[in-house]
């Protein structure tokens, strides 16, 4: 049976990319649905009715939601160019990295981002010290999947394209490369790697599309 | 495997906590449990999870596992022998895994923001979310258990551990609030799964008596009272 394999994905989101980096990882062919979020399609809500949202996978008619789970999925599914490490312990510390990465890391970038005053040095600060422990897990290693790119590489992905818009529109610095200069340096090797390379959307619509979603927050009252 | 070589840090009333002891004592392994006052945090936590400070945290051979989902998918992998709490079929496991996020992130923490909530509009709304949510998570019963009498179909599995452990505190707050939250008509197959779970000896052994979870909510809501 031939394998029928379709991403349901949207241009910009950094949760996508992720799985369009994964299965080209993998040299896996498949169908890209480029979806509006403000017009969701009845496929993307039949196959995600609980989060409607991308990415999802859908794999020979089954749907495979939340792009952490999508990950893991490619992986045990195809097993060349493995993304996740073999060893229990180390793949335990990897799913601990990739969930702070989402619920902190993330967090408080995008707090950062899109506050002012005081909310925003707050933001700053919970910034540097979250980011002072993803800098200890790159001591000795080019990736945080050692030599090559693997599955916490991905998951990280996101701040390889997103800090640096991010910094640009806001005039903040989020990396500092004197303090962090280990991640600093692996976003750059991340963002240029040749698998990698050549899938990031376009920055010109990137800047354009953040400097939209942070314009209501600025203008916000500060009381 | 010796018992000082796996350690659990955590407190019995955490469901949380009470997860990695179900994933322990379904591989039947041997451990060394560590009460941890979470209004006081020993040094041993701050040292073994220094970037969250929380428990439950599983010390293996001095490597600490934090995060109780990450623990329990580390007991299966790392103990091979013995039952897997995962299912073989990676769909499946991807099902697993996403309705075990989705107890997580949306429906287990509306428990504790319901018996935290004031007044009746706020509580009915939770209670409605509540709801929605158990129905969404009896149909997940049906796909996941395939006519079986757990969501790992013929035995225990991940999402009956995550899913199961919630029940403990989920009695405490039907009491607390005087609502039936888990219901033989609107999620016929969820309330019969429940029964089964909180008969079950592994269970029965690991989740805390609603009795004394009822005596320990009313010791925080009188600290609470009594500091504000």
């Amino acid at each position: 049976m031939a394998e029928e394999l379709k991403l349901f994905r949207t241009w910009s989101s950094p949760f996508s990319l992720r799985i369009v980096q994964a299965l080209k990882i993998k040299g896996l062919e498949y169908d890209t649905v480029l979806e509006d979020l403000s017009n969701k399609s009845d496929s993307l809500l039949k196959y995600n009715p609980i989060h409607k949202k991308v990415p999802i996978l859908v794999h020979n008619g089954k749907p495979i939601c939340e792009s952490l789970v999508i990950l893991e999925y490619i992986d045990e599914t195809w097993k060349q160019n493995p993304l996740l490490p073999q060893d229990p312990y180390e793949k335990a510390m990897a799913r601990f990295w990739a969930k702070f990465g989402e619920e902190k890391v993330l967090v408080s970038i995008w707090s950062a981002f899109t506050s002012q005053g005081k909310e925003q040095e707050e933001a700053l600060a919970t910034t540097a010290n979250n980011l002072k422990f993803i800098e200890e897990q790159l001591k000795g290693k080019k990736f945080f999947g050692g030599e090559i790119i693997g599955y916490l590489d991905l998951a990280f992905g996101w701040m390889a394209n997103l800090v640096s818009i991010f910094e640009e529109i806001s005039n903040l610095k989020l990396v500092d490369a004197e303090l962090l200069p280990l991640l600093s340096t692996w976003m750059d090797n991340f963002s240029n790697d040749p698998v990698i390379k050549e899938l990031w959307p376009p920055r010109d619509r990137m800047v354009e599309k953040f400097k939209a979603m942070r314009e209501p927050y600025l203008n916000k009252v500060i009381v | 495997m010796a018992t000082r070589d796996v350690k659990l840090l955590g407190t019995w009333s955490c469901p949380y906590v009470n997860r990695v002891q179900l994933a322990l004592k379904l591989k039947s392994i041997e451990y060394e449990f560590i009460e941890d006052n979470p209004y006081n945090r020993s040094e041993i936590l701050v040292k073994n999870n220094p970037v969250l400070k929380k428990i439950p945290v599983l010390i293996h051979g001095n490597k600490p596992v934090c995060e109780s989902l990450i623990i329990v998918q580390y007991i299966d992998d790392a103990w091979p022998i013995g039952p897997s709490l995962l299912p073989s079929d990676a769909y499946d496991r991807a099902l697993a895994r996403f309705w075990a996020a989705y107890t997580d992130d949306k429906w287990y923490p509306l428990i504790k923001m319901l018996r935290q909530a004031e007044g009746k509009e706020e509580k009915e709304a939770i209670i409605a979310k509540l709801a929605e949510g158990l129905i969404l998570l009896e149909d997940a019963f049906v796909i996941c258990g395939k006519g079986k009498d757990y969501f790992g179909g013929e035995n225990i599995g991940y999402i009956d551990i995550v899913l199961g452990s919630s029940l403990a505190w989920l009695r405490v707050t039907e009491i607390v609030v005087g609502v039936q939250l888990l219901d033989q008509t609107r999620t016929p197959g969820l309330a019969k799964w429940a029964e089964r779970v909180i008969s079950n000896d592994v269970f029965k052994d690991v989740l805390p008596e609603t009795k004394k979870l009822l005596e320990l909510h009313e010791k925080i809501q009188a600290f609470i009272k009594s500091s504000t």
